[in-house]
C-alpha cells in the first residue's frame, strides 16, 4: 500500500509500529534518530513519515522542519509521536509543518486508522 | 580407520516397527542382545584415550565425530577373561538413559562380534533365574530362546550406570595402590 | 486488528534496562548547583522513552512511576528547578526502584509495592516542595474544546463550513481525505464554493483556494465531527452546527496558536541546532554509541557458528600434517626426475601451497569469530562508580575510583560471570583496604583513598587489576587466623606471597567484626572458585601500610584453550597454559624429601612439592630417578607446584570438549579435546591433581 518511515529510538517501539503497519500492506523503513531519517528520506521516497518527538542526534520537531525542507516532502503526511497530549508539544509540531499527531501508548488500531485518515 | 553404521533414527514411526527388537552380539562363547532402538552405531575397534584412575571395566574416551563418548569393557564388566582386540572387534554405541533420571549418554561397549537381530516378544522373554554373584541382576532383562540359542537379553540403562564409579570413587578402592 | 504485544516485551525491557544503566551513570555524572543541561536532557530522554514504551506495552505501574521521575527532571533541565543533592540521591535510588519494577514485569514475579509507593511519594514531596510547579497529574487526553456535543439521539446531521487557510496544503492535509474520514461516521454531501479561486498567471499552485459546505447526515456527535478537523484547527475557518437548529458556532478553539506561518515559504531551512553537542568526558566513561552500525544477534547463533568454527579448527589441523607430508612428497617426486615427475610435483606442492593457505584463512575466521563474543569490559566497570559512591558514604571513607583499559574486550559469558566476583573484591577493597580519612591523614597519606581498576590484555589472556591505596594485608593477622583454622601449621615456611593469599582458603575472615559489607569469610574462596570455573585464577600482592592488588587472570574464550602437550605413559594430554609458570629439567641435586614420602624441589628460593603425574594416574613405573626429567611448574592456589611428565611436546590451540556430556566428571581433568590425528587428548586440571597426590600421599604416609 504506502511506503512509510518509522522514526524512533525505541527499538521495542519501532518494531511494535513496524510489525502493526506491514501487517496492514504496508512497506516499512525503520530510523532510529533524526539524523538517520533525514539520509534515508533522502534516497527513498515515502508516503508518510511516522515520527517520535524526543531522539537523540536530531529530534522530531527538527526533523519535520527539515523534512519540509525537501522538495519531494513539502506535502507528504508528516505523523508526530508523543506522549504529552499537552498542546505545547503538538503546535511544536505543527508549527514545524507537521500534518497531525498521534499520543502515545496507542493501539495497533488506533494506528492503522490515523494512517488510513492520511493517506485517503 | 573405523567404519561405522547408523542403525537407526529414533523416530516414533520406527519405534512401533522396531519394537521388541534386539540387536544381539557375541562375547566369548555367549550371545547377549540389547534393545535396537537403543542402537546407534557400530563401529570398527579404534584405539581408545585411557582415562586416569577409572576402573578397570571403562576403557577410555573416543572421539564420535566431534563428541567425546566413553567406552566400556564388557569382559570386565562380566568378569570375562579378557582378549586382544583387533580389526574385527566390534564397539556398539548405545543411547543410554540414566537411572535415577539422570540425562541421557552415549556410550559404546566393546563386543567380540555383532550377530543378529532378533524379534523376542514380551512372552518369550524369560526371568533370569539368580546367577549368583557372576552377574549382577539387575543387568538382565531376561533370557530368550531363539533358533536353538540362549540369547541374555541386557539393561543397558542399569549395566552403563555410572553410579558404579561414583561408589567406587567414594570409597576410594578406584585408585589404584601404588 | 489484535497484536500479541508481548512479541515486543523482549526488546523493550532490553532497551529499558540499558536506559536505566545510562539514567545512573549521568546521574553520578551531574554536577550539583547548576547541573548540565545536556546531561539532564539525556537523563530526561531516557526516562521518557521508558514511560512511552512501558505505557505502549500495557506496564502501567512502570510508565506511572517514570512519570513522576520525567516531570522532575523536565523542571531541571528547562531551569524552573535546581539540581540539589537530595533530588539526585532521590532519582538514583528510584532508578533502582524501576530496575526492580522492571524485573519484576520481565520476570512475572511481584513487586513490593510499598517501597515503590515510598519512593513514589518521596519524589512527588520534592515537586511540590521545592521550587518548581507542582507535578500534572499524568497527562489526560487534551481537554482543549468546550464540550459542545449535543445529545447524539435527537440530531439528524451537521452542518459543516470548511474553509481552509491557502496554507493548508502545506501540512500535508488533504480535504479530499478528511471528507473519506467524514464518509466514514455518515453520509456526506460536499458543495464547493470557488470564490476565491484566483486565475492561473496567479497566486500560488501550491496555495489552496477552495472552500466547502459540507453536509452530514447520521448519528456522528459533534465530537466526531470536530475531530477529522482536529489537525488542521489552525489552518482553516470552521464552523459545525446541527441541521436541526440547535447550538451555534463551535468556538474557536482555546489553544494557544503558534502564528500561523504564511505561504510556501514557511519551511524556513532551520539549522540543525538540536543537536546536542556531546559533551567531551575527560574521566574514562563508557559512551552509548549509537545503534545504528549495530544488529542484535541471538546469543544461541552465535555460540552456534563459534562450534562450527572449532570444529573447523580440528579438521584444519588434520589437514596441516597432511599439508607436510605432500611437501614432502612432491620434493621426493621432483628429486626423481622426468618430466611427468615433475609435473606432478608442481601439482603437489600447489596442493600444499592450498593447505598453507586454509590454515591462514582459518586462523582469521576464528579469530574473527570469536571477536564477535567479545564485548569491552566498561559493561562490568560501569557498575563500578555507582557501588563506589554509594559503599564510600556509608562506610564514611573518601574514595576516588580511577578506572582505566575498559575498552579492553571479554568474551560475554565471562564478563557476565565476573562481575560479581569483581564487586566483591571491590567492596572488600572499601571495607578492609582503604583507612578512614582521619587513620589516613595520620598515616600521611591523602585523604581521600584511590582505587584502581585497570584491564589490559596478555598473551591469549585478560588481566584485571583492583589496587588500592589502603593499609595493605596484615599479614601477622592473616597467618595466625590460617594457623588457628588448621589451614598451615606454625612451621610451614610460607613467603610472603602465600601468607597473603591465604585470604582465599576457604572459611577464611579475619574482620574483627563481620561488617554486612564484606565479611562472613564466606567472600574470598568464593571469589577464587567462581573466577577458577571460568578457567581464571586471582592472586593478591601486598604490602602493609601501601596498599594492596587484587589481580585476575582470564583467559579470553570459554571454548578454545591454549596448551602445551605432554606425554605421560602412552598417552598425550594438555596443559592449559595460563596454569604454567615455567618448565624446566629436574637436577636431581634439587630434590628433598619430606616426612618420608613427599618430595619437594628447590626451585630458586622456594621450595615446591613435586608430583609425578604416572603415580598421580595410577600408572607404573613411578619410583625412577627423576634427574633430567621433565618438570612443568604450574600454579595452584596462587602457589607452585611442580609435575613430572615423561615428554613436552609443542603449544597448540584446542578446543574445548566436554567430558561430562556423555561421561562424568573426572577429578584430575577438567576436558577434552580432539588432536589433528583424531585421538582424543584430555586436559589437566591442575587443581584436580594436586588433590589427588595430596590424597594418595596421605593415604600412605597414614599406611606407613
Amino acid at each position: 500500500m504506502a511506503r512509510i518511515l518509522v522514526v524512533d529510538d525505541s527499538a521495542s517501539m519501532r518494531q511494535m509500529v513496524t510489525f502493526t503497519l506491514k501487517g496492514d500492506g504496508h512497506d516499512v523503513v525503520e530510523a532510529g534518530d533524526g539524523v538517520e531519517a533525514l539520509a534515508c528520506a533522502k534516497v527513498d521516497t515515502f508516503q508518510v513519515v511516522i515520527t517520535d518527538v524526543n531522539m537523540p542526534n536530531m529530534d522530531g520537531i527538527t526533523l519535520t522542519r527539515e523534512l519540509r525542507g525537501l522538495p519531494n516532502y513539502r506535502f507528504i503526511p508528516i505523523l508526530t509521536l508523543t506522549t504529552e497530549a499537552s498542546t505545547e508539544k503538538k503546535m511544536a509540531g505543527k508549527a514545524a509543518g507537521a500534518t497531525g499527531w498521534l499520543v502515545k501508548p496507542f493501539n495497533p488500531d488506533q494506528l492503522l486508522a490515523t494512517v488510513k485518515k492520511v493517506l485517503g | 580407520m573405523s567404519t561405522s553404521e547408523q542403525v537407526n533414527d529414533d523416530t516414533a514411526s520406527s519405534e512401533s516397527v522396531h519394537q521388541n527388537q534386539y540387536l544381539t552380539f557375541l562375547l566369548g562363547d555367549e550371545e547377549y542382545g540389547v534393545d535396537i532402538l537403543r542402537v546407534q552405531e557400530i563401529r570398527g575397534w579404534d584405539s581408545v584415550t585411557t582415562i586416569p584412575n577409572a576402573p578397570a571395566f571403562i576403557k577410555g574416551v573416543i572421539n564420535l565425530r566431534g563428541t567425546i563418548v566413553s567406552i566400556l569393557d564388557l569382559r570386565e564388566r562380566f568378569g570375562i577373561e579378557s582378549v586382544e582386540y583387533n580389526d574385527l572387534t566390534v564397539v556398539v554405541v548405545l543411547r543410554v538413559k540414566g537411572t535415577d533420571g539422570d540425562k541421557e549418554r552415549i556410550m559404546g561397549v566393546v563386543v567380540d562380534a555383532v550377530s543378529e537381530v532378533y524379534h523376542i516378544s514380551e512372552e518369550e522373554l524369560k526371568d533370569a533365574p539368580d546367577l549368583g554373584y557372576a552377574i549382577n541382576m539387575d543387568y538382565m532383562k531376561g533370557m530368550a530362546t531363539v533358533d536353538e540359542k540362549m540369547i541374555i537379553v541386557l539393561d543397558i540403562d542399569h549395566l552403563m550406570s555410572l553410579k558404579d564409579i561414583d561408589a567406587m570413587e567414594k570409597s576410594g578402592s578406584v585408585l589404584t595402590e601404588g | 486488528m489484535s497484536i500479541d504485544m508481548s512479541q515486543f516485551h523482549e526488546a523493550f525491557f532490553e532497551e529499558s534496562f540499558e536506559g536505566l544503566e545510562i539514567m545512573e551513570s549521568e546521574l553520578l555524572d551531574l554536577d550539583v548547583g547548576a547541573g548540565d543541561v545536556e546531561i539532564i536532557n539525556t537523563i530526561f530522554r531516557a526516562a521518557h522513552s521508558i514511560k512511552g514504551g512501558a505505557g505502549t506495552f500495557g506496564f502501567m505501574n512502570v510508565s506511572e512511576f517514570t512519570h513522576v521521575m520525567e516531570t522532575l527532571l523536565d523542571e531541571m533541565r528547562d531551569g524552573s528547578r535546581g539540581v540539589t543533592q537530595f533530588a539526585v540521591d532521590s532519582l538514583l535510588q528510584s532508578v533502582d526502584v524501576l530496575r526492580t519494577m522492571l524485573e519484576a514485569a520481565r520476570d512475572k514475579t511481584d513487586v513490593d509495592e510499598e517501597m515503590v509507593a515510598e519512593r513514589y511519594a518521596t519524589l512527588e514531596a520534592i515537586l511540590k516542595n521545592e521550587g518548581g510547579e507542582a507535578a500534572d497529574a499524568p497527562a489526560s487526553s487534551a481537554p482543549t474544546q468546550e464540550e459542545v456535543s449535543t445529545a447524539p439521539g435527537n440530531n439528524s446531521g451537521w452542518k459543516i463550513d470548511f474553509v481552509p487557510h491557502p496554507d493548508l496544503l502545506m501540512t500535508g492535509n488533504n480535504p479530499v481525505h478528511m471528507f473519506k474520514a467524514l464518509q466514514e461516521i455518515g453520509e456526506l454531501s460536499a458543495v464547493v464554493n470557488l470564490d476565491k479561486l484566483q486565475p492561473f498567471t496567479e497566486g500560488s499552485p501550491e496555495d489552496l483556494y477552495l472552500a466547502w459546505e459540507l453536509t452530514l447526515t447520521g448519528s456522528a456527535t459533534k465530537e466526531d465531527v470536530l475531530e477529522v478537523f482536529e489537525w488542521v484547527e489552525d489552518e482553516c475557518d470552521l464552523s459545525v452546527a446541527s441541521l436541526d437548529g440547535e447550538g451555534k458556532a463551535a468556538p474557536e478553539p482555546e489553544v494557544v496558536a503558534a502564528p500561523v506561518v504564511p505561504a510556501a515559504a514557511s519551511v524556513a531551512p532551520a539549522p540543525v541546532a538540536a543537536t546536542p553537542a556531546k559533551k567531551a568526558k575527560i574521566e574514562s566513561k563508557q559512551k552509548k554509541t549509537p545503534e545504528a552500525t549495530s544488529i542484535r544477534v541471538g546469543i544461541d547463533k552465535v555460540d552456534e557458528i563459534i562450534n562450527l568454527v572449532g570444529e573447523l579448527v580440528i579438521t584444519q589441523s588434520m589437514l596441516d600434517q597432511a599439508g607436510d607430508d605432500l611437501e614432502a612428497l612432491a620434493d621426493s617426486v621432483s628429486s626423481d626426475g622426468g618430466e611427468t615427475q615433475k609435473a606432478n610435483a608442481e601439482i603437489l606442492l600447489r596442493l600444499s601451497k592450498g593447505l598453507a593457505q586454509l590454515e591462514r584463512n582459518t586462523r582469521e575466521l576464528q579469530e574473527g569469530v570469536m571477536r564477535i563474543r567479545m564485548l569491552p569490559i566498561s559493561f562490568v566497570f560501569s557498575r563500578m562508580p555507582r557501588l563506589v559512591h554509594d559503599l564510600s558514604s556509608k562506610l564514611s571513607k573518601k574514595i576516588e575510583l580511577v578506572v582505566s583499559g575498559e575498552e579492553t574486550e571479554l568474551d560475554k559469558t565471562v564478563m557476565e560471570n565476573i562481575g560479581d566476583p569483581m564487586v566483591h573484591l571491590v567492596r572488600n577493597a572499601l571495607d578492609h583496604g582503604v583507612e578512614t580519612p582521619d587513620i589516613r591523614v595520620a598515616a600521611g597519606k591523602p585523604e581521600t583513598g584511590t582505587l584502581n581498576l585497570n584491564a589490559f590484555h596478555q598473551g591469549g589472556n585478560i588481566i584485571i587489576e583492583i589496587k588500592d591505596d589502603g593499609a595493605g594485608i596484615n599479614k601477622a593477622k592473616v597467618l595466625a587466623k590460617a594457623v588457628e583454622k588448621g589451614l598451615v601449621s606454625e612451621d610451614d615456611n610460607l613467603s610472603d606471597h602465600e601468607i597473603n593469599n591465604l585470604i582465599f582458603a576457604p572459611g577464611f575472615s579475619t574482620a574483627d567484626v563481620v561488617s554486612d559489607v564484606s565479611g562472613r569469610g564466606v567472600g574470598m574462596d568464593v571469589v577464587k572458585t567462581s573466577i577458577a570455573k571460568l578457567g581464571g585464577t586471582v592472586s593478591v600482592s601486598s604490602e602493609e601500610g601501601k596498599g594492596s592488588t587484587f589481580t585476575i587472570r582470564l583467559p579470553l574464550t570459554l571454548a578454545i584453550l591454549d596448551g602445551q602437550l605432554v606425554t605421560v605413559g602412552s598417552e598425550s594430554y594438555v596443559i592449559p597454559l595460563i596454569a604454567i609458570i615455567e618448565s624446566l629439567q629436574v637436577d636431581r641435586k634439587r630434590i628433598n624429601q619430606v616426612a618420608g614420602k613427599a618430595e619437594v624441589y628447590k626451585l630458586r628460593e622456594h621450595y615446591i612439592p613435586i608430583i609425578r603425574s604416572r603415580e598421580v594416574f595410577g600408572l607404573e613405573d613411578d619410583t625412577r630417578d627423576l634427574h633430567d626429567s621433565l618438570m612443568v611448574v604450574v600454579e595452584v592456589e596462587g602457589a607452585p607446584a611442580g609435575i613430572i611428565v615423561d615428554d613436552l611436546q609443542g603449544q597448540q590451540q584446542v578446543v574445548i570438549k566436554s567430558l561430562e556430556t556423555n561421561y562424568r566428571k573426572v577429578e584430575t581433568m577438567s576436558g577434552a579435546t580432539i588432536l589433528g590425528d583424531g585421538t582424543v587428548a584430555l586436559i589437566w586440571d591442575v587443581n584436580g591433581m594436586v588433590n589427588v597426590h595430596k590424597r594418595k600421599l596421605n593415604r600412605n604416609t597414614t599406611r606407613a
